[in-house]
C-alpha cells in the first residue's frame, strides 16, 4: 500500500477491483464503512456479485483477464473529458515528457521486439534528453511526442463500445463506473483503489496494477490521503517476507540480487546506482551503496572488509537472465534438476497453479522438510489421491513450529505498519518458534563445514549468525536491531558523532564505507536509541486523518503515505485543506514524515521533485522499465474463450514465457473447456487452508469446496444447485458442490455469449475428509512476464455433472 | 424501558459471520457436522450448538442486478417475550438490568412446541439429550460484566452497535430515515418491541423468511 488500512477512511470514492475485500479482508471494510459514513462511494468491478458487491453503491461485472480494457477506457474517458487534475500532472507526472524517436506502438506490439526472444528491446522506450542528460519536457502537453499525448493516442482505441465488447461490460456501466470514479481528479476529491490477486494473478497482472496507477496519476490521487494504489496482501506477513527478499531477485530491502556479469562490489553498485542530470531530482537510489554495504556488514560483520569488497564475491550470483521464481523452480523440480526443498510456512501441493505437476515434482524430490504447525498436503503428498507410496522416493521430514502467538516478534501489514507483537504462550510438544529452527539448522550447517570444508565454506563460515539470547534462542531483540543496524567504528555523521554499537538512528545515517551495517535499510529507524519503534502503543492523532504516527511504525522513516509531497500545491499548501496530510509553514512540514525535508516546489533552489524513488522524480505515466511495454495493453490470458483479442492481431501478452511440458497443457477457445474459470478464496478458510480447515467452527461455516456458476450455465448443462459435479481444465479435475446463483451471469461479448465459474483454493484432501480439493489442480503454468505470478485468475475449464452422483 | 439493546444495521454488513463464530466461541458450543447445499448459509438452521446464523439471500433487485442480503439471525429479546407465554416458575427469565430474556436449566421441563410457537421469529430450540431449552443468552453473562456481546465485539464494520436502549432505538430511527433516501423501502424492525432491532434497506421477506416475524 502506498497508504494505509485506516486511510481508506479519508477515500471520496473507493474502486474494489481485483480483490473481494468484505471476504478476504473483512476488517478493511470497517474503514470502507467509515469512508461511506462520510459520504464515499464504493465502486466494485467483480466477474462475481460478491460480499463487496453487496455494500457497494455501485456495481458491474467484467470478465476474468478483461481489467486492462475497463482501465484502458477509463484512461481515455479522464484524459478525452479532461477530467485530470492539470496542474498536478504537469509539475508531478512525466506527462511533459517527450519520448524519443524509436519509441512506437503498433497493432499490439511497442517497438523493439524480438519474437525469438520473446523479449523488447526496452532501450527504445526511454526519453529524449537535452545536452545536460535532462528530459525535455513540453509543459503545454501538445508536443505530440509528450508522453500526455502518446497516452491519448495509445487509448484513443479503447472506446466503451470496444471495451465492451472485451470485457462484457455493459456500456452504460462502463460510463457510470468511469464517471463516478474519475469525479475523484478534482483538488478537493481522493479516490482509491483496493485491489489483491484479483489483479496480480494475470500474464498481465503488473500492467494492470500500472493501468490503475496511471489513472491514479491523472486524477492526482497518489500522495493524497484517502488515494494512493492499495494492494490488500493476503497474508498478516508478506509484506514483511517481500521486504526481507523471500524472493529470488532481490536482496533485503529491494537491492537487487547479484548476477554473474557483476562479479565485483564496484560493478554490483555502479550498474544499481542511477546517475541522473537533473539538480532538482533527489534521485534516492543515489545511495544504492550505503545500503548494499550496510547489507553486507551484516551479512558478514568483522569479516567483511573494503579489501574483499565487504564479501561480495561470497554471495551466490543468478546467472544473467535467470529466473527462479514459483514457476520455474517447480518445473526444474519436476525435471528432477532440484534434490531437496524446505516447505516453510506453506502448502505449495494446494496453493501452487497447476498443483498436479506440483505435487510429482515433489516426487522428484531426495528430500523434503515440511515445516508448519499442521500436517498438510504438501508433507503428506506421498499419501495423495492417486499416488503410489512405494513409488516415491522422496523422504519426508516434519518440524513442527510455532504458531503467530507462540514466539515474539513483528509482523508488518499491508500498509507497512510494523507492529511487535508478543508472546502469548508456549509453543505444544516439540514446536519450536521458527527463528530458533533456523538458527539451529545453520549452527549444524557451519559446524559440518568447519569439519569438512566442502567446496565453497567461507560464506557460510564467515556469516555472521549471533541473534540468540544467553540461553542459545533465537533472540527477536536481535535480529529486528540487525535490521535496524549499527555503528560499527565510532564516527561523525551530518554533524553527530556515534560510538562503536549506537543503533543507526534512520537510512540517511548509513554509510558505504564499512562503518554501518543494515540489515535491511527500509527498516533503519525502526528499532533506535529511543527504543523498540515497533512496539510504540500511543494513539495521538493530531491531524485527524487516523495516522497514528505513534502507534508501532511504518518503513520509511515512519512516513505513513507515501510520495506525501505530491499532495500538496507548489507553495506547499494541501491540495484539499479539509484534509492536510503535511503542510508547508514557511520553515519546516507539519503532519506527516515528508519525503524528504525539502523545501516546497515554488522554491526552485532548493527543493526537489516529489517522487523521489524514481530517478527524474515524477510519477510514470510512461513507464519503460516493464518487460511488456511503458503504456499498459489488453491482452487475452494464455487460455481464453475468444478466438482473437479484439484490440489488436497481438492475442496473448507477447512476453510470457510458454511452458511447454507434458504437464503444462493450456487450450484456447477449445470447445472442450469453453467456460471461463477463476479461483478464489473464503472468508473462513485462510490461503490453503492449512490453519483453518481443522477448526470444526470454521469448517461447519464453510465444509465444501464448491463452484459458483450462474442459473443460465446451470441450464445449459441441466445442473442443479447443490448438486456435485465435476469442473475440468487441461490439467486437472475437481469434484464441487455446485452453487447455482443469480450473481454470475453470462457475458455477452458482442455476438458470443460467455460463461464464468469460480472455485475456491482453500480446500486439499489432507482434511476434512469430505471437504474437496483445491482449485489449484485446475489453473495453468504460465506466468507475467515481470513477476512470473501465475495466471491463476483467468483459464479455461468444462462444468459437467458428476455421473453417478457422489 | 431501560436496559440495553443491539442495533444490527444489515445495510452495513459484509456477512464476514465473525458474530457467528464468536457466538460459538464464547458459549462453548460445538461445530457441527455440514455440508455444503449450494449456498455459503450454514449451518442450516439454529440448534442447541448455534444460537447464531448469518442468513444468505439472493435475488434479482429491480434494476435486473443481484442482490445479495445478509441478516444474521438471533433472538430479539423481545419485551414482551411471546416464549414466555408457559413459563410458570422461573425457566425464562428477563434480566430486569440488562433486559435479557434468558432461558435457564430448568427450561426442560416446559413444552417446547409451545414455546416455540410463543415466538414469532421461530428461535428456541431443544438440546435432544437434556430437554433443556436453547438460544442467544444477549450475553448477559459478559454484558453483566461490563463487556459487549461477543459478536458485537467481534463485527468488524460496526453493523452490530450495543448500548443503552433509548440511545439504540433512536439510532436505529435515525438509520432508518438515512438509509428511506437511497432505499424507499428502508426499514427498522418494530424497535419499541424487541431489543435486537433490525435495520433493513429493502422487504424483509428478502432477507429472511422470519425476518419480521411469523
Amino acid at each position: 500500500m502506498t497508504n494505509h488500512w485506516i486511510d481508506l477512511k479519508n477515500s471520496d470514492c473507493i474502486l474494489i477491483m481485483g480483490s473481494n475485500a468484505a471476504a478476504n479482508h473483512p476488517i478493511s471494510m470497517k474503514w470502507v464503512t467509515k469512508a461511506k459514513e462520510n459520504g464515499g462511494k464504493v465502486i466494485s468491478v467483480d466477474p462475481r456479485f460478491t460480499q463487496t458487491s453487496a455494500i457497494a453503491d455501485f456495481y458491474t461485472a467484467l470478465r476474468s483477464g478483461t481489467d486492462i480494457a475497463f482501465l484502458g477506457g477509463m484512461i481515455k474517458y479522464i484524459l478525452d473529458n479532461k477530467k485530470y487534475h492539470e496542474d498536478y500532472v504537469v509539475n508531478y507526472t512525466n506527462a511533459s515528457f517527450i519520448v524519443g524517436d524509436k519509441y512506437d506502438f503498433s497493432d499490439g506490439l511497442f517497438s523493439g521486439y524480438d519474437p525469438k526472444k520473446r523479449a523488447y528491446d526496452k532501450s527504445l522506450w526511454s526519453f529524449k534528453v537535452d545536452s545536460k542528460g535532462i528530459p525535455e519536457k513540453d509543459a503545454k502537453l501538445a508536443n505530440p511526442r509528450s508522453v500526455l499525448q502518446l497516452l491519448k493516442k495509445h487509448y484513443s482505441r479503447y472506446t466503451p463500445e470496444k471495451v465492451s465488447e472485451i470485457t462484457g461490460t455493459p456500456v452504460e456501466d462502463l460510463k457510470t463506473a468511469y464517471e463516478m470514479y474519475a469525479s475523484t481528479g478534482t483538488k478537493d476529491r481522493a479516490g482509491t483503489i483496493m485491489y489483491a490477486m484479483g489483479w496480480t494473478q494475470h500474464t498481465v497482472g503488473v500492467q494492470n496494477i500500472r493501468a490503475m496507477s496511471i489513472i491514479q496519476l491523472l486524477l492526482g490521487n497518489i500522495g493524497l490521503p484517502g488515494g494512493g494504489v492499495n494492494a490488500l496482501r493476503g497474508e498478516s506477513n508478506v509484506q514483511g517476507s517481500t521486504d526481507q527478499a523471500i524472493l529470488f531477485h532481490i536482496w533485503p530491502g529491494y537491492l537487487k540480487a547479484s548476477v554473474a556479469s557483476l562479479p565485483t562490489l564496484d560493478e554490483y553498485n555502479k550498474k544499481f546506482t542511477p546517475k541522473v542530470a537533473d539538480p532538482l531530482a533527489a534521485n534516492w537510489w543515489q545511495n544504492y551503496p550505503k545500503y548494499s554495504v550496510s547489507l553486507l556488514k551484516s551479512f558478514f560483520g568483522d569479516t567483511a572488509t573494503k579489501e574483499n569488497g565487504f564479501g561480495y564475491s561470497w554471495l551466490p550470483k543468478l546467472d544473467d537472465g535467470q529466473n527462479c521464481s514459483w514457476l520455474n523452480l517447480f518445473d526444474s523440480m519436476y525435471d528432477g534438476k532440484i534434490k531437496g526443498f524446505f516447505a516453510w510456512g506453506q502448502n505449495p501441493a494446494c496453493s501452487g497453479a497447476n498443483s498436479n505437476k506440483v505435487r510429482k515434482a515433489l516426487g522428484k524430490l531426495e528430500w523434503l522438510v515440511n515445516v508448519n504447525i499442521f500436517d498438510n498436503e504438501t508433507g503428506s503428498f506421498w499419501k495423495g489421491p492417486g499416488e503410489d507410496p512405494k513409488a516415491i522416493k522422496t523422504e519426508v521430514f516434519m518440524l513442527p513450529c510455532a504458531a503467530s502467538v507462540e514466539k515474539e516478534g513483528s509482523i508488518i501489514n499491508s500498509g507497512r505498519w510494523n507492529q511487535w507483537r508478543y508472546k502469548a504462550c508456549d509453543p505444544p510438544g516439540d514446536a519450536k518458534p521458527d527463528g530458533d529452527i533456523m538458527i539451529e539448522l545453520m549452527h549444524e550447517i557451519k559446524e559440518l563445514y568447519k569439519k569438512e570444508g566442502g567446496k565453497f565454506p567461507t560464506p557460510i563460515l564467515n556469516l555472521k549468525w549471533d541473534y540468540v539470547n544467553d540461553k542459545g534462542e533465537f533472540d527477536a531483540h536481535k535480529m529486528a536491531k540487525e535490521l535496524n543496524g549499527y555503528f560499527l567504528a565510532d564516527v561523525e555523521v551530518q554533524g553527530q558523532k556515534f560510538k562503536k554499537g549506537d543503533l543507526v538512528p534512520s537510512f540517511a545515517f548509513l554509510q558505504a564505507d564499512g562503518t554501518t551495517s543494515s540489515a535491511n535499510w527500509l527498516y533503519c529507524n525502526s528499532y533506535t536509541g529511543k527504543g523498540n519503534m515497533m512496539a510504540r502503543r500511543n494513539k495521538p492523532d493530531p491531524t485527524g486523518l487516523g495516522l497514528f504516527s505513534e502507534w508501532a511504525w511504518c518503513w520509511p522513516v515512519n512516513r505513513r503515505v507515501l510520495y506525501n509531497r505530491a499532495s500538496v500545491d507548489l507553495d506547499g499548501n494541501p491540495w484539499n485543506p479539509k484534509r492536510p496530510l503535511i503542510k508547508w509553514d514557511g520553515k519546516a512540514w507539519v503532519g506527516d514524515v515528508p519525503d524528504g525535508g525539502w523545501p516546497p516546489m515554488s522554491d526552485k533552489e532548493k527543493t526537489k521533485y516529489p517522487f523521489i524513488m524514481k530517478p527524474e522524480g515524477f510519477g510514470y505515466l510512461f513507464g519503460p522499465g516493464l518487460n511488456d511495454g511503458p503504456f499498459p495493453e489488453h491482452y487475452e490470458p494464455l487460455e481464453c474463450p475468444v478466438p482473437e483479442n479484439a484490440m489488436s492481431k497481438q492475442f496473448i501478452n507477447p512476453t510470457v514465457k510458454i511452458f511447454g511440458g507434458e504437464m503444462d497443457k493450456h487450450f484456447t477457445c477449445d470447445p472442450r473447456y469453453p467456460i471461463v474459470g477463476t479461483t478464489y478464496r473464503v472468508t473462513e478458510h485462510w490461503q490453503t487452508g492449512i490453519m483453518t480447515r481443522w477448526q470444526p467452527w470454521l469448517i461447519e461455516a464453510q465444509p465444501q469446496v464448491f463452484v459458483e456458476m450462474s442459473e443460465e450455465l446451470a441450464k445449459l448443462r441441466g445442473i442443479t444447485n447443490g448438486e456435485m459435479v465435476k469442473v475440468s481444465s487441461a490439467r486437472g479435475e475437481v469434484q464441487c458442490v455446485a452453487m447455482v446463483t443469480t450473481r454470475f451471469r453470462p457475458f455477452k461479448l458482442g455476438k458470443l455469449t460467455v460463461h464464468q465459474v469460480g472455485v475456491p483454493w482453500c480446500f486439499g484432501w489432507v482434511t476434512p475428509k469430505e471437504g474437496g480439493e483445491s482449485a489449484n489442480l485446475l489453473t495453468p503454468t504460465v506466468g507475467d512476464p515481470n513477476t512470473m505470478i501465475p495466471e491463476s485468475k483467468a483459464f479455461m475449464v468444462n462444468v459437467e455433472k458428476l455421473k453417478g452422483g457422489a | 424501558m431501560s436496559g440495553y439493546s443491539i442495533l444490527v444495521d444489515t445495510s452495513k454488513c459484509t456477512a464476514c459471520r465473525g458474530c457467528q463464530i464468536a457466538c460459538k466461541e464464547w458459549n462453548q458450543l460445538a461445530g457441527t457436522a455440514t455440508k455444503n447445499t449450494g449456498s455459503y448459509e450454514n449451518p442450516k438452521d439454529l440448534s442447541s450448538d448455534t444460537y447464531k446464523i448469518v442468513r444468505f439471500a439472493e435475488g434479482q433487485g429491480a434494476n435486473g442486478k443481484a442482490f445479495w442480503h445478509f441478516f444474521t439471525e438471533q433472538c430479539r429479546h423481545c419485551l414482551s417475550p411471546g416464549c414466555m407465554a408457559e413459563v410458570e416458575e422461573d425457566e425464562i427469565v428477563v434480566d430486569e438490568k440488562t433486559g435479557a430474556v434468558v432461558y435457564t436449566p430448568k427450561t426442560k421441563d416446559l413444552d417446547f412446541k409451545a414455546t416455540l410457537e410463543g415466538c414469532p421469529y421461530d428461535i428456541p430450540r431443544q438440546d435432544a439429550k437434556t430437554k433443556v431449552l436453547t438460544k442467544c443468552t444477549f450475553c448477559n453473562d459478559r454484558v453483566g460484566n461490563g463487556m459487549l456481546p461477543a459478536c458485537v465485539k467481534a463485527c468488524p464494520t460496526g453493523a452490530m452497535t450495543f448500548g443503552k436502549r433509548d440511545e439504540i432505538v433512536a439510532a436505529a430511527k435515525k438509520r432508518e430515515a438515512e438509509l428511506k433516501k437511497d432505499f424507499p423501502k428502508a426499514v427498522a424492525l418494530t424497535p419499541d418491541d424487541v431489543r435486537v432491532i433490525y435495520v433493513l434497506k429493502d422487504d424483509p421477506k428478502t432477507y429472511w423468511k422470519y425476518a419480521a416475524g411469523r
